[in-house]
């Protein structure tokens, strides 16, 4: 009963986080921002969902297999993200009037 | 009880999706609507996890795994695409 009480909270955190992330995906001015706000969603929320249902169904064989599933998308989100930015960044997407920036990162965008 | 729950949060991610299939058809360059497409594939594998749940099929969960690695897979595709011009 407790273990329920625990997971309901979990699951409300992580249905929250998404809606944060789809708030600032629709609001947000720039290309980079939005990145910035929906890597929240992607690591946080659909980590904190999974594990809300690890603990929902005890130790088994399906929660095993979630486990293995958060570890994956925790791998293969950021990275993700980091090829996103680095593509938008190398070619000339304009970022939000105002920002500064180093170009220190131009010529190493250029390899992958 | 907490099924009530699961089934809840399913429809919500629901409608979440479609706020994201706003952007993806607005969004006024490219990276926008890959961060979009993004965005809606991780949604699309806690609603499979969470709809495995629900009707206690347990074969859903290897169909999220392997969603979650083509997602993956075709989000470098495409970053390599934009970046490059070309896909070698």
């Amino acid at each position: 009963m407790i273990l329920e009480i625990i997971s309901l909270i979990i699951l409300i955190f992580g249905i929250f986080f998404f809606m944060v992330g789809v708030v600032g995906l629709l609001r947000f001015p720039d290309v980079y921002t939005r990145l910035h706000a929906t890597t929240k969603c992607d690591t946080l929320g659909v980590g904190l969902i999974l594990f809300s249902i690890m603990l929902y169904q005890g130790f088994s064989g399906p929660s095993i297999k979630i486990g293995l599933m958060i570890i994956f998308i925790w791998l293969s989100n950021p990275t993700a993200a980091h090829a996103i930015a680095k593509a938008a960044y190398s070619v000339d997407i304009p970022m939000i009037k105002g920002t500064v920036f180093a170009d220190q990162a131009k010529e190493e965008s250029s390899s992958w | 009880m907490l099924i009530v729950a699961f089934t809840a949060s399913c429809i919500f991610l629901v409608l979440m999706i479609f706020l994201c299939l706003y952007r993806a058809y607005v969004g006024p360059t490219v990276a926008d609507r890959v961060i979009s497409i993004n965005v809606i594939s991780t949604k699309a594998v806690a609603i499979m996890t969470l709809v495995s749940i629900i009707f206690h099929k347990e074969y859903f969960l290897d169909i999220a795994l392997v969603y979650a690695l083509i997602s993956f897979l075709a989000t470098i595709g495409v970053a390599k695409y934009l970046q490059k011009g070309v896909l070698e």
